[in-house]
């Protein structure tokens, strides 16, 4: 795949909840195989964004191309379907279903043989998932709970997975091996849009970053161009 | 816990390296599941095929015929309450379609009564999706739902009374005609082998559902339905779909109903009796396990005549016990009386796969 061909690309995109706007000409993109991290503090925007994007918000304005194609408004189903795939932030697992049955919800949509094949490669990338398959995905620790959302999220077979905040309220060590995994599913080709509170660790991943700022974006470029800027530093980042 | 690097499965899909044990585990826990259900729920049929030999009185028959009937609400009730979580107040709406549809097609229409029955819950599952359709595209839940479908079941009471096709406030009757052919029984032992028909092929639906990936996306729209709808599952049409199966399970008691007292009025089938006859036996039996209702639907039958032997005078006052009864199951058994009187059961049912051989549903 052309590494410069744009899966994702959204222009002047407007949305909220009913008539409360809260984004407003927002402009992304990520290309096939990278990882972009989107910052922002708290309220700024980028959970709304990534619930607009994945059609669970219907945006007021502005297009939202996945693979050349204008998904704005489509619905979530169809959207899944076509392989954008998000993490929803606080893991949202079902507690009540088994792993298994978690992770088989992931491919939901597909055939009977595509959902075993699925099962197969996630379990082998995740044999701790493997050897819990019947138990209650409640019963699972706060870290094992986001690799099966992840795990879930991997089922859809995913072009672009968008990651919301998913080293939230993880221990230290989870942390690490959640970074680790995400940069091992970038090298096999994945891209990832990364929602994250870790800015140094998404930063030393990612190739290019935007900043979302009172529901409009602030900045765009490169880590290091964002790292160099003092005053996003300040503003932003805290670091 | 990610050191096995393995294909992401975006890429699986055209190498498609299957590994033949875990494609297994699925297939594996599927027969067991449904072999264990057909395994309960054949056994229960047999006791039941046989219990009038034991208990031939017409009392114990009129019994278990009734205990059956609540079965069949409640089993239509936990469809779309246990198994979808959309708690409905007004499930007679449906209750009450297949009832008057029935007797339409043989009243007005001089058709026969299994005509009636088939027309009934073709009604019934089409009048389910309608109300699920309506109320689940504009996001109606919780309480929201609950008041929506009691407020149609009150407008279809109020229609049913008015208009003349129904018979109005008159209600209807059906010609009496004892004999197969026409779904009326000279005995009550043709009505009882009759309801146990249905409630074993409506609990045989029940666990399929339970067990089946339908049933599964449905607790998962029920548990979080954001994050339903984020892995790419339609939540309104399955919930839709849901109900539907409800209203025609609901409708095909109703068209039970009507066979068996051979009258109905609008107060009768679209009265807030039967809606609550029907979340009560799958509230106190257990919402959304396969069950419960039964378990529920006995329970009340029981309470009941306990009230008509102690307060026989007072009418209705099994409705009071209902009450007191429902009011101690939410606050000591919130999951029902199938998990409550029977760890084993949940235990069998929650995360442990290794006592799958013990026999339980």
């Amino acid at each position: 795949m052309n590494r410069a061909e744009p899966l994702l690309e959204i222009n002047g995109l407007a949305s909220g909840y009913g008539p409360i706007g809260i984004l407003r000409a927002i402009t992304l993109s990520v290309r096939a195989g990278e990882i972009v991290a989107l910052l922002g503090s708290n309220g700024a925007g980028k959970s709304t964004l990534i619930r607009t994007l994945c059609g669970l918000l219907t945006p007021s304005a502005g297009s939202i191309c996945w693979l050349g194609r204008d998904i704005a408004g489509a619905s979530s189903q169809s959207i899944v379907a076509a392989g954008l795939v998000q993490v929803p932030e606080g893991r949202r697992i079902f507690p009540n279903l088994s792993v298994q049955d978690n992770l088989l919800l992931g491919s939901y949509r597909r055939g009977r043989a595509a959902r075993q094949a699925n099962l197969a490669a996630v379990i082998e990338r995740f044999p701790r998932l493997g050897e819990r398959a019947r138990q209650a995905a409640g019963t699972l620790s706060g870290g094992e709970q986001q690799m099966l959302a992840i795990a879930r999220a991997l089922m859809a077979e995913p072009r672009l997975l968008i990651l919301d905040e998913p080293s939230l309220g993880l221990s230290p060590k989870m942390v690490d091996t959640l970074f680790e995994l995400i940069s091992q599913l970038h090298r096999q080709g994945l891209a990832i849009l990364l929602v994250e509170q870790h800015v140094a660790q998404s930063l030393a991943l990612a190739s290019r970053a935007y900043v979302l700022e009172n529901g409009a974006m602030a900045f765009s470029g490169t880590p290091a161009q964002l790292l160099a800027s003092d005053q996003l530093r300040r503003a932003y980042l805290g670091v | 816990m990610p050191e096995h690097a393995a294909l992401p499965p975006a890429m699986a899909r055209h190498a498609a390296p299957v590994a033949p044990g875990s494609q297994c585990v699925e297939l594996r826990r599927l027969n067991h599941a449904v072999a264990r259900s057909i395994r309960t729920l054949s056994g229960l049929g047999v006791l039941f095929v046989l219990a009038p030999f034991v208990f031939h009185g017409e009392f114990q028959i009129t019994f278990l015929t009734l205990a059956l009937y609540v079965t069949l609400l409640g089993v239509a009730w936990n469809m779309l309450g246990g198994f979808a979580g959309q708690y409905s107040f007004g499930h007679a709406i449906f209750f009450g379609v297949g009832a008057y549809a029935a007797a339409i097609v043989q009243v007005q229409g001089g058709l026969n009564a299994w005509f009636g029955w088939v027309a009934g819950m073709c009604l019934g599952g089409l009048a389910g999706a309608a109300v699920g359709a309506v109320s689940f595209r504009y996001g109606l839940r919780g309480s929201y739902f609950a008041l929506v479908t009691l407020a149609i079941a009150e407008v279809c009471r109020i229609i049913a009374n008015s208009i003349s096709i129904t018979g109005a406030g008159v209600g209807m009757m059906i010609p009496l005609q004892p004999g197969l052919a026409h779904l009326q029984f000279a005995g009550k032992l043709g009505y009882y082998y009759w309801i146990l028909a249905m409630v074993t092929v409506a609990l045989a639906l029940s666990s399929w559902v339970r067990h089946s990936r339908f049933g599964a996306a449905l607790a998962a729209v029920r548990d979080n339905e954001e994050s339903a709808r984020a892995l790419g599952i339609d939540a309104t049409a399955l919930k839709v779909m849901a109900s539907a199966l409800s209203g025609a399970l609901m409708a095909s008691a109703g068209v039970f109903y009507l066979q068996y007292f051979h009258y109905i009025d609008p107060t009768l089938v679209f009265g807030p009796a039967v809606s609550v006859q029907a979340l009560l036996a799958a509230i106190v039996g257990g919402l959304g396990s396969v069950l419960g209702p039964l378990i529920g639907a006995i329970a009340l039958a029981v309470l009941n005549e306990i009230g008509a032997h102690l307060f026989g005078g007072i009418p209705e006052f099994s409705m009071v016990l209902y009450g007191i009864l429902l009011i101690l199951i939410v606050r000591f058994m919130p999951h029902g009386l199938a998990r409550g009187v029977a760890p084993l059961v949940r235990r069998l049912r929650g995360a442990s796969g290794r006592r799958e051989d013990t026999a339980g549903a």
